[in-house]
């Protein structure tokens, strides 16, 4: 009897203490549950925010479409980048923030400066500087990611090691394009069995990735760094052989590399902004890409793996060319077109080098008013990149519907009295159509021999980016105008309002 | 890690998407807009602050750090870049009525 009591006592016992337990595991969970909340709606802001700006990009990207609201849309983007990168300070569990504002603070410096004093017919490089960049940052958080090791699923190891891989060649590839437009270096760089040593080179960068990828948590530092020494070096090699005219292309190619590397990183982390944005560039990007390559006439595979510089051994034939450079006084021009009735202006990179666009501008006017029809032909890889001349003559204030692409004015060439080529070379050079040994054979050309005068503003007697001779220069109805750029065109400008 | 299949339509959808975006361009846009979708992948800021957040070795954190001064580089380069070439387009624009 007494032993039922006393097992009831401790029964008894036992209910409260488990109930006193179940006591403190709520209010524990009361105590869980408030930050949780918090936090789920912490980061519910976030995921909105992203989504938000990536809608924000979408919408940019395709305002920069046409021209009437292109400028509301890179600042539609700009907000998106704000809102998303302000957001992302409230990642749960997140660390180094001190770290994480000096890196910001010391990148956007660096670019804020470069991006101000930068000049107008220096933006390719620019867009390369900065594409390598982000390719750069992709790769390294590949790094970061790769060195933390464990934390990820096969296939986000797998787009890791691919987004570091692809990141690094633009990385490196492109700053090798920013030094090659920038003059920093002037060659391009040719050896024996590059394509092979190339081959090899890529082969082994894959190799070791694949590597990291079955080593997952137990991979070396060594290992992660010899990939990482591998996928530079073939970004470099990759960029060195091709030549200045080649390098928009090329820059492209990268630019839509780096979206790509940034895509595969968004699936890393898990962030569907980046999985986006960097899709969303990586396909536009490759049909710019193929845009400019089809402009050029230049599949995608010729200008990566046959240098254009190439030819120069196989000894330019200068004895088919007939007839002799013929030179002319401004005097002269200047009556020819103040007399004409359709101008043709071809202008090339030279012209923006010699900043002559402002001139060139003010001829333009002149000349309407004497009632002379003045045309712009623009071929498209004139300038470095589809659109930079287009965008150096609307800095000059020539009214764009006064610019025309070359289907819309090929034909009119035959019915125009002067032709005025002022620094372009290639574009305009017939042994594109007539001589297949030629490295420009086939690319597409404005006809401005087809003119019934031409006239080439040019300061020496060089050859263009690709160092053909240009056989328009020898022709019958040819007159070559030397001088500056500027300063000729400055004449012109003087003696077509004198007349 | 979003699932794998709707990563996939993800990722399908976001190059059909910029295939469209881009395909409608005139030339005369190319280089603006090729710098445009260059500030756009300046979104990887957001990856590296996240990376350089969780990085705790002092060598990931020096990864972390590259990323995020790159990062940071790409997305303020690439917007003032854009907006000065834009910038232009937009008194053309007035004058000129597009084509």
């Amino acid at each position: 009897m007494s032993q039922d009591t006393l097992q009831q006592a401790l029964q008894d016992h036992k209910d409260s203490l488990s109930a006193l337990e179940q006591v403190i595991n709520d209010s524990a969970i009361e105590v869980a549950a408030e930050p949780s909340m918090w936090q789920s709606f912490l980061s519910g802001g976030i995921e909105i925010s992203y989504f938000v700006a990536t809608i924000l990009f979408i919408l940019g990207l395709k305002r920069m479409s046409s021209p009437v609201t292109a400028r509301g849309g890179i600042v539609w983007a700009g907000i998106g980048m704000i809102l998303a990168t302000v957001v992302t300070f409230g990642h749960e569990g997140m660390g180094n923030y001190f770290l994480m504002i000096l890196a910001i603070i010391a990148g956007s410096g660096f670019a804020w400066w470069k991006a101000r004093q930068v000049a107008m017919t220096d933006m390719p490089q620019m867009i390369a500087l900065y594409n390598g960049l982000g390719g750069g940052a992709a790769a390294a958080i590949s790094g970061v990611e790769l060195l933390r090791g464990a934390e990820h699923s096969m296939i986000a190891q797998i787009l890791a090691v691919i987004g570091a891989l692809i990141g690094s060649i633009a990385f490196s590839g492109s700053a090798v394009a920013y030094a090659k437009l920038d003059g920093l270096m002037k060659k391009s760089i040719h050896f024996p069995r590059q394509n092979t040593i190339n081959f090899i080179v890529f082969t082994v960068s894959i190799a070791l990735g694949a590597i990291i990828i079955f080593q997952g948590s137990e991979v070396s530092l060594t290992l992660i760094v010899l990939f990482f020494i591998f996928a530079l070096a073939f970004g470099i090699l990759m960029a060195i052989p091709i030549g200045g005219a080649d390098m928009p292309v090329v820059i492209s190619l990268f630019n839509a590399l780096t979206g790509l590397a940034v895509g595969f990183e968004g699936f890393v982390l898990d962030n569907a902004a980046m999985i986006i944005a960097g899709t969303v560039v990586g396909s536009a990007g490759t049909l710019l890409t193929q845009l400019m390559a089809k402009a050029m006439n230049r599949p995608i595979s010729n200008v990566l793996f046959s240098g254009f510089g190439n030819h120069s051994d196989e000894a330019e034939d200068a004895g088919d060319i007939e007839g002799s450079m013929k030179p002319i006084e401004s005097s002269d021009v200047a009556v020819m077109m103040a007399y004409a009735q359709q101008v043709i202006i071809i202008p090339g990179y030279g012209m923006a080098v010699a900043q002559a666009q402002h001139k060139i501008s003010e001829l333009t006017k002149a000349l309407t008013e004497r009632g002379v029809r003045v045309k712009f032909a623009i071929h498209p890889v004139a300038g470095r990149m589809p659109g930079h001349m287009n965008v150096l003559l609307a800095e000059a204030g020539v009214p764009y519907d006064m610019i025309f692409d070359l289907d819309e004015i090929n034909e009119e060439f035959a019915q125009t009295d002067v032709a005025l080529v002022i620094g372009a070379n290639d574009v305009v050079n017939p042994v594109a159509r007539t001589n297949p040994e030629s490295p420009i054979y086939g690319m597409p050309i404005l006809n401005a021999d087809a003119a019934k005068n031409t006239i080439v503003i040019k300061r020496g007697k060089g050859t263009g980016f690709s160092g053909v001779e240009n056989h328009l220069f020898y022709a019958d109805n040819t007159r070559m105008l030397y001088g500056d750029g500027q300063a000729m065109a400055a004449e012109l400008v003087q003696q077509v309002k004198e007349m | 890690m979003i699932e794998g299949m709707t990563a996939l339509y993800i990722f399908t959808l976001a190059a059909f998407t910029g295939y469209e975006v881009i395909s409608r361009v005139p030339v005369i846009l190319h280089t603006p807009l090729m710098s445009g979708s260059n500030f756009v992948h300046g979104i990887v800021l957001v990856g590296a602050m996240i990376a350089l957040g969780n990085a705790s070795t002092e060598l990931e954190k020096l990864f972390g750090f590259i990323a995020v001064a790159f990062a940071a580089g790409n997305a303020v380069g690439g917007y003032f870049v854009t907006e000065r070439m834009l910038e232009m387009f937009k008194s053309s624009g007035n004058k000129g009525e597009a084509k």
